[in-house]
């Protein structure tokens, strides 16, 4: 029986199929890049695959399963890395001119995790760069496109993981959430999207965009499988001290996981503004009901600083950027321009060759709000405003033990459609940027489609609920087919 | 035509105008902690490697690379703090100080900035005057950018991430001689307490100075500052130099050479400040807190425990040597000034349980061999006597075994061979003439032909006794023991 994932199989159950001794990592690994050579030309999620790197591992994995040695918890199972993690065996060039070719001279705290559980790093995905985008289209390497209609985005900033798992390329693959960079393209291409508690898994190695908010962030089909994920990425980590001191997550194993008897889920009516696509609107409220099915109780909640969120978030995020992103000076790696002139000159000719407009915008933005004289009114504030953002949630869940919505407020739109117009493009992170500036667990799972389009829920948890939040999502999933559901030009391959 | 200013105390006063002007100034000072490794990777601190061969890539500012504080540094810290009895807080934290310079990886530095680990304190001068500390920070310094190769420059990022404590001054400091004083207690606390090697020449100890000069009864005015102060005695040559040169601005009366808001760098080899940059406006270093570090909390336990491992500090030992242990001022500073020597003279005191001659031996003989080509020794721990040692010649003397000048010999032997003080003494045949016989013998030769001291001595004018030991220790190559020889003198004479 040859092992296929395209869409059909999912991580664990690949692995548990490697480790009952049905085929080869040999076999996986090349279906995996026959699927990429098949699907990638159209849809671009990939920036390199690392075809000779991955086959090597195979190899060295069917190795070791046949000196008979204990399998790891991903063992033989295909992955991709969102191109802003360290891997010495990749390129982390961020999607950006600067650091094109920047091979890092080390592994992300996350990476070493997934090989040590015997996964296959097989490439390297698209994003917009340096994480800045909602759309996967600010990108040296051009546009990734959404499988569902090839003529929308993925989503971004993480548009290339995700749609290398939508396009059944992957099983799973690692992306990046500082405002929703996970979650949004998760909804808009169909698959599960989580970002773990802040702290819960570590950054060290992820190429920071906002330091205070950036979480890596695994892309699944099945909660099964981002609960593997998390188990295998999270836990403590003694080279980034912003992670919190916790052992590797587990996954909760209710007696029936099916049930979701006297959970209170928190609606807040700030999550459905005016502007939300009304088919999404119409989705997420029957995702709702499906929930009070299977017996959670609806409370109708408020998030009352929820429309400081956007605000906030493009100044805290743009601060710490402005200042993350000033080691690109063509000094020390990064592309260098001008070498024929002055040290501050060069500095200077290298960030204006280097970085596309939307990162300059957001260095010049957060300049503008650290600088002398506006760092009270501006970024100040906005740490005001943090507060009273997480303040909402944590009276929220006084009374809830989940808080519900849509993810996006809208389904995937046109390449090209919003890039001439920063603010619309901000506006896309609505709904996910107050559980990013609260630092809480949140998930997009995928709750059906709209005009062909899937639509993403929304879960949010309390801090270090992880577990109650994969729980929640999985009760959903099993209630429904939502997650199931393939892109079009998959259903061929289907068959 | 410029006045000429003189000194009165602390008070420059213009012969001219007659103005009274006084100094407002206070100190910066860098000190690189004695850590393995820097701040915030595991890299060992160095000096002298191959560039950049101390490095990771964290101290290198890779992409995804992360800051862990050091926590001995931390600990160093704060045991300097309590040395100067300032107060560490129980929370600070650590933010970036943004500005672009190819020596600093990362286009920031991880410093502190409005919330210091430690605010308050202060130092005694021996003047008796106290200069108040305004805060002390941690931070990691940068690299090392060398642009001696044309067009090139080069970057060594070895001690990029050193962690060093910057200290604050209050504007306390109203004399180059108060600057000294301050950097030299400064630094031996530093070195007491373990928390710095202070080696200027190594650059484990920068100062800045900043200073102006007012008026008596007068407000402050501009300030300058001045930094490339290679050594205290530059320190204090730079801020005269500032000092008068400043007044004299200020005296001409031409509004165009008023001071102004600046930074000058002193040149050590024409003895001038020279303007570096202005701060028209003042730098923005766009500060805000280290998202990448949790706040330093400092528990009370941990600040104890900090606080019993602290030496007993400068001042409080040369008080001591004075009060308790009979010294003079003198020689208690000279022991204090470098805690292994001070270290070395408590051991041969406690052992020999003679603590003055413990201190004469050692500011007379054993510091002399320091810095001394035979010896080869710079520091009092490199050299082959040990305090049991100098404790030995101590005792031989003192019972009499040998005198005094003998014992200059036996010493001087000891530091070079590493030899015992018997085994010198047996060897070089040292000791003492006891032999009643001999010494009358050495004592009549020298009474031979000198009638008029014998006549001294039998009026009864005993000094003069002394003119006629020097030829009997002499006869006997300094063996004789003086005190008998004294007594056989008196008798002989007063016999004859
Ligand atoms: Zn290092």
């Amino acid at each position: 029986m040859t092992v296929r994932f395209g869409g059909q199989v999912d991580a664990v159950a690949l692995r548990n199929a490697l480790d009952a001794g049905t085929g080869t990592v040999k076999d996986v690994v090349e279906e995996c890049l026959a699927r990429i050579a098949e699907r990638d030309g159209e849809l671009h999620a990939f920036t390199r695959v690392e075809a000779e790197c991955a086959r090597a591992r195979a190899a060295e994995l069917d190795a070791k399963r046949a000196s008979g040695a204990a399998l790891g918890a991903l063992f033989g199972v295909p992955v991709a890395l969102k191109a802003n993690l360290c891997w010495k065996g990749g390129i982390a060039d961020c999607s950006s001119k600067l650091l094109a070719n920047y091979a890092p001279p080390y592994d992300a705290t996350v990476v070493r995790r997934l090989l040590d559980a015997d996964a296959v790093i097989v490439g390297t995905t698209n994003m917009d760069e340096f994480a800045m985008g909602s759309s996967t289209e600010n990108s040296a390497h051009g546009p990734t496109s959404n499988p569902w209609d090839t003529e929308r985005t993925p989503g971004g900033s993480s548009g290339g993981s995700a749609v290398a798992v939508a396009g059944g390329m992957v099983p799973i693959a690692l992306g990046s959430d500082t405002g929703g960079s996970v979650r949004q393209p998760a909804a808009l291409c169909g698959v599960h999207g989580l970002k773990p508690t802040y702290g819960r898994v570590s950054r060290y190695g992820l190429i920071a965009f906002g330091s205070s908010l950036d979480a890596v962030s695994p892309f699944a089909r099945t909660i099964r499988d981002v609960a593997r994920v998390l188990e295998v990425i999270s836990g403590a980590c003694d080279r980034d001290s912003t992670c919190l001191p916790l052992p590797p997550f587990e996954a909760p194993q209710p007696a029936d996981p099916s049930r979701l008897a006297g959970f209170r889920v928190g609606v807040p009516k700030q999550c459905f503004p005016a502007e939300l696509d009304a088919g999404v609107r119409a989705c997420v409220e029957s995702a709702l009901q499906q929930l009070e099915r299977i017996g959670c109780e609806l409370v109708p909640i408020e998030l009352p600083h929820a429309e400081l969120a956007i605000p906030t978030y493009y100044v805290v995020a743009t601060a710490e950027a402005s200042s993350n992103l000033a080691r690109y000076d063509g000094v020390g790696f990064g592309v260098r321009a001008g070498s024929e002139l002055g040290l501050q000159e060069m500095f200077a000719a290298t960030r204006e060759a280097g970085f596309g407009e939307e990162v300059k915008r957001r260095i010049l933005l957060g300049t503008y709000v650290l600088s002398a004289g506006y760092q009270d009114e501006w970024y100040g504030r906005a740490q005001h405003a943090r507060t009273k953002i997480l303040g909402d949630y944590l009276q929220a869940f006084e009374e809830v033990d989940l808080v519900a919505g849509p993810t996006s407020p809208c389904t995937a739109f046109r390449l090209g459609e919003k890039t001439a117009d920063p603010i619309a493009m901000y506006q896309t992170d609505l709904l996910t940027v107050p559980a990013s500036l609260a630092g809480l667990p949140a998930i997009s799972v995928p709750c059906g489609t709209s005009a062909g389009l899937p639509v993403g829920l929304q879960l949010v948890a309390p801090a270090q609920e992880d577990g109650r939040l994969l729980r929640a999502a999985q009760a959903f999933e099993l209630a429904t087919d939502h997650h199931r559901a393939l892109p079009p030009m998959l259903l061929g391959a289907q068959a | 035509m410029s006045a000429t200013i003189e000194r009165d105390g602390d008070v420059w006063v213009s012969s001219r105008t007659g103005t009274r002007w006084h100094v407002v100034c206070g100190l910066e000072v860098h000190a690189q902690l004695r850590t393995r490794t820097k701040l915030f990777c595991g890299c060992e601190t160095s000096f002298g490697d191959p560039p950049n061969s101390r490095t990771c890539p964290v101290c290198t500012g890779q992409p995804g690379s992360l800051p862990v504080l050091n926590e001995e540094a931390l600990a160093l810290a704060v045991r300097a703090a309590l040395a100067i009895g300032a107060d560490v807080a129980p929370w600070s934290k650590f933010d970036r100080k943004n500005y672009f310079y190819c020596d600093i990886p990362k286009n920031y530095q991880i410093s502190q900035f409005d919330r210091p680990y430690c605010t308050g304190g202060g130092i005694d001068l021996p003047s008796g005057r106290r200069i108040r500390l305004h805060r002390i920070h941690l931070e990691e310094d940068a690299g090392k950018a060398i642009h001696d190769r044309g067009t090139t420059t080069l970057v060594d990022l070895n001690r990029a991430g050193t962690p060093l404590i910057e200290s604050v001054t209050e504007a306390d400091v109203t004399s180059p001689e108060d600057a000294f004083d301050y950097l030299t207690a400064l630094k031996e606390i530093l070195i007491y307490v373990g928390a710095s090697n202070a080696d200027m020449e190594k650059g484990e100890l920068r100062c800045d100075v900043n200073v102006s000069v007012h008026p008596a009864g007068e407000g402050w005015r501009t300030k300058v500052e001045v930094k490339n102060l290679n050594s205290f005695r530059n320190v204090a040559a730079a801020l005269e130099h500032e000092i008068l040169r400043q007044i004299q601005a200020y005296e001409s009366g031409d509004e165009s050479r008023y001071p102004v808001q600046e930074t000058r760098l002193w040149d050590a080899d024409k003895l001038v400040t020279r303007s570096m940059r202005s701060k028209e406006a003042a730098d923005d270093y766009r500060y805000f807190t280290e998202p990448d570090l949790p706040p330093v909390t400092v528990s009370p336990s941990f600040l104890e425990r900090q606080r019993g491992m602290l030496p007993e500090l400068p001042a409080a030992r040369r008080t001591r040597y004075v009060r308790e242990l009979g010294l003079s001022a003198y020689d208690a500073d000279v022991l204090v000034a470098d805690r292994a020597v001070a270290d070395f003279f408590e051991a041969a005191a406690r052992i020999s349980g003679r603590p003055k001659e413990a201190a004469n031996w050692i500011s007379n003989e054993v510091l002399r061999a320091l810095g001394d080509a035979q010896t080869g020794a710079s520091t009092i721990d490199d050299l082959p006597v040990k305090p049991h040692d100098l404790a030995e010649l101590i005792e031989l003397v003192a019972k009499g075994t040998i005198h005094t000048a003998a014992g200059r010999t036996v010493i001087r032997e000891m530091l070079e061979s590493g030899t015992a003080a018997a085994e010198v003494v047996e060897r070089l045949g040292l000791e003492q003439v006891e032999d009643e016989s001999q010494l009358e013998d050495w004592c009549r030769a020298a009474l031979e032909g000198k009638d008029a001291i014998v006549a001294d001595v039998k009026d009864g004018k005993e000094k003069a006794l002394g003119a006629l030991i020097g030829p009997v220790m002499q006869a006997s190559g300094g063996k004789a023991n003086p005190q008998k020889v004294r007594e056989i003198l008196k008798r002989l004479i007063l016999e004859s």
